[in-house]
């Protein structure tokens, strides 16, 4: 039996209430190394579950999330770097002005991350969308290799190739938490709803979706903009985390990172994508040992460098082969499968609790 | 009124004009059938009409406005609706889902109350519901509101697909090749539907068919493409003793 409509919105609630206590305990009482992986799984699910929408649920492939977490990561670092501290890293040109003058708190200028990182989505989105399958890639990652190299070559804007540092670390795991709910509850209240409804069918097949009256590329490029909204807020977590920004930290590797995380999770699952999102960053820091030198059995192996992006590589052409739908396929997560699951494991009927 | 007035419809690809000089009027309620061998741009027309194909010349009306060069989604909300010769179901979602799109077109929430639920948007998506299981359950496909689309039978993937063009409340139904594929006994099961759709949702149909047999039976009047252009026109039995008619279906002899 389904639980009362009333019952889901306390259980969800009083879960979103367990998920930021623990990130403010975690904060205090975890280690520094384990609070950075819960922090980048918080991240991860933010780009994972916009990757989702864009590619699981409406079925538009695009590689340009690196280049649009840019657009965030850049806008939340210059916004929050003090104009002393700007004057100091620009070395190679002077910033401009009002980069020169401005600096924001956090959450604004986490806003306008998002926000800017949705008007490069919509740039890239309006025309490219028309395009299908391998166009669509290859125009996509275009765009994206083209955020990146502006990032390079506007020296007085960016500092160029030298990045920025000393970006305030104003975040916390709360924070990151906080908004990856806020981002998995707008997604999937759209992709619930008859706007989600019109891109799967976009998905499903798009000539019979414009023929019920579905207008492609609005519903399309609306998809792609939110997800590149989404995608600036995390890009601008990002930097605030790690303190510094430089165009390389934006290369395609990180699209595939994504990528990899959301076809392990089942790209069209917002709850895989959370899981994965959670098992890469701990994956990726247990792979470390297969790049580090020491001794096996007496030989000496000098750790090379870049074997965990192989492995990565690996897993992911073996999930593309074998293993498609990934852990979740399209299942979600939902109280009455905790429930009837918890019930049946202890034997009671599956009636509910009236009979128990 | 008219629901449908086509005039001098033409399309060239290149060299080839695939339909020339077409024109048709459908008033209320009417069943028209048209036919024609293979190739002989029955589905060019339909293309045209619903906004698939932009018009080299002519010009297409309904209900009064002209919908010429317009896209599809467009063509749709002014009120035409179609099915396609081969099934373009949305396979992997549910039957209710299939349905449940129709409407979407005449969503007025945006994409913001629909997220946050404001402004009437649960009213209007349990409106939707409501008109989606009558529509289902009036079509006789109730049972079947939570399969998966792609795993229907045929003809009921057929009847599904009438059904979700039924949801967008089109004035005009346009059905190209109902029955493809069909033997005689679901064939004859599929036109006894579609009489029922007209009759009871006072449809004007404009249906294509390759067997010339099945439509004589439905259809009050009929049009008769060969080779792009229009050879015949008129009620049934017109058609079916005209020369030029049995030469393009049989050959000359």
């Amino acid at each position: 039996m389904k639980p009362q409509k009333k019952v889901r919105r306390a259980l969800s609630i009083a879960a979103v209430i367990a998920v930021l206590l623990f990130s403010v305990w975690a904060e205090r009482h975890m280690d520094g190394f384990q609070v950075r992986i819960i922090h980048m799984w918080g991240i991860y699910v933010i780009l994972v579950s916009s990757f989702n929408l864009i590619y699981g649920f409406t079925g538009q492939f695009s590689l340009a999330h690196a280049g649009l977490a840019a657009v965030g990561a850049y806008t939340v670092a210059l916004l929050t770097l003090s104009p002393a501290d700007k004057q100091v890293s620009f070395m190679l040109a002077p910033p401009v002005w009002p980069i020169s003058v401005v600096q924001w708190p956090l959450l604004p200028s986490l806003l306008l991350g998002g926000l800017l990182a949705a008007l490069a989505g919509f740039i890239i989105g309006a025309p490219a969308l028309r395009l299908h399958g391998d166009y669509l890639l290859i125009t996509t990652l275009g765009f994206s290799e083209i955020i990146r190299l502006l990032l390079c070559n506007l020296p007085g804007v960016t500092n160029g190739a030298m990045g920025l540092k000393g970006i305030p670390k104003d975040t916390n795991l709360t924070w990151v938490w906080g908004l990856a709910i806020i981002t998995l509850f707008i997604t999937k209240r759209l992709v619930d709803s008859s706007y989600g409804r019109a891109l799967k069918c976009i998905r499903d097949d798009e000539i019979a979706a414009e023929a019920v009256g579905v207008n492609l590329s609005s519903h399309k490029v609306m998809a792609f903009v939110l997800s590149s909204f989404f995608v600036g807020i995390a890009g601008g977590l990002m930097s605030n985390l790690l303190g510094t920004v430089a165009p390389s930290t934006f290369k395609p590797d990180l699209t595939y990172a994504v990528i990899t995380m959301a076809v392990l999770g089942g790209v069209r699952s917002l709850t895989g994508g959370v899981l994965a999102a959670g098992i890469y960053p701990v994956a990726s820091e247990l792979l470390r040992t297969i790049e580090t030198p020491r001794q096996i059995l007496g030989i000496s192996y000098p750790g090379i460098p870049g074997l965990r992006s192989l492995a990565f590589a690996a897993m992911l052409l073996f999930l593309i082969l074998f293993y498609r739908r990934g852990l979740m396929g399209s299942n979600e997560f939902s109280w009455g499968g905790i429930l009837s699951r918890v019930q049946r494991l202890f034997g009671r009927p599956k009636m509910g609790g009236e009979q128990g | 009124m008219n629901v449908l007035d086509v005039k001098g419809l033409t399309m060239r690809f290149g060299g080839l004009t695939a339909v020339s000089d077409f024109n048709l009027t459908l008033q209320k309620g009417e069943l028209v059938g048209l036919i024609g061998p293979n190739g002989s741009g029955k589905t060019t027309v339909f293309n045209m009409i619903t906004g698939f194909y932009k018009p080299t010349q002519g010009q297409i009306i309904v209900n009064d406005r002209d919908v010429t060069g317009l896209r599809p989604d467009q063509v749709t909300a002014l009120g035409t609706a179609r099915i396609f010769q081969n099934s373009r179901l949305f396979r992997e979602l549910p039957v209710l889902d299939n349905v449940l799109i129709g409407y979407h077109v005449r969503l007025r929430s945006s994409p913001f109350d629909a997220v946050l639920r404001l402004h009437g948007y649960a009213k209007e998506e349990k409106q939707a519901l409501d008109e989606a299981m009558t529509l289902l359950t009036g079509l006789g496909l109730a049972d079947q509101v939570d399969e998966i689309a792609g795993s229907l039978p045929y003809g009921l993937q057929r009847k599904l697909e009438v059904a979700r063009a039924l949801a967008t409340k089109p004035s005009l139904l346009l059905l190209d090749e109902p029955a493809t594929g069909m033997g005689s006994e679901e064939t004859a099961e599929m036109m006894d539907f579609i009489l029922k759709v007209r009759d009871d949702f006072d449809m004007t149909i404009l249906l294509i068919e390759h067997h010339m047999q099945v439509v004589m039976g439905i259809c009050e009047r009929m049009a008769v493409l060969n080779y792009g252009k229009t050879i015949a026109k008129g009620r049934p039995e017109e058609i079916q003793n005209n020369r030029e008619v049995i030469e393009a279906y049989l050959g000359a002899n």
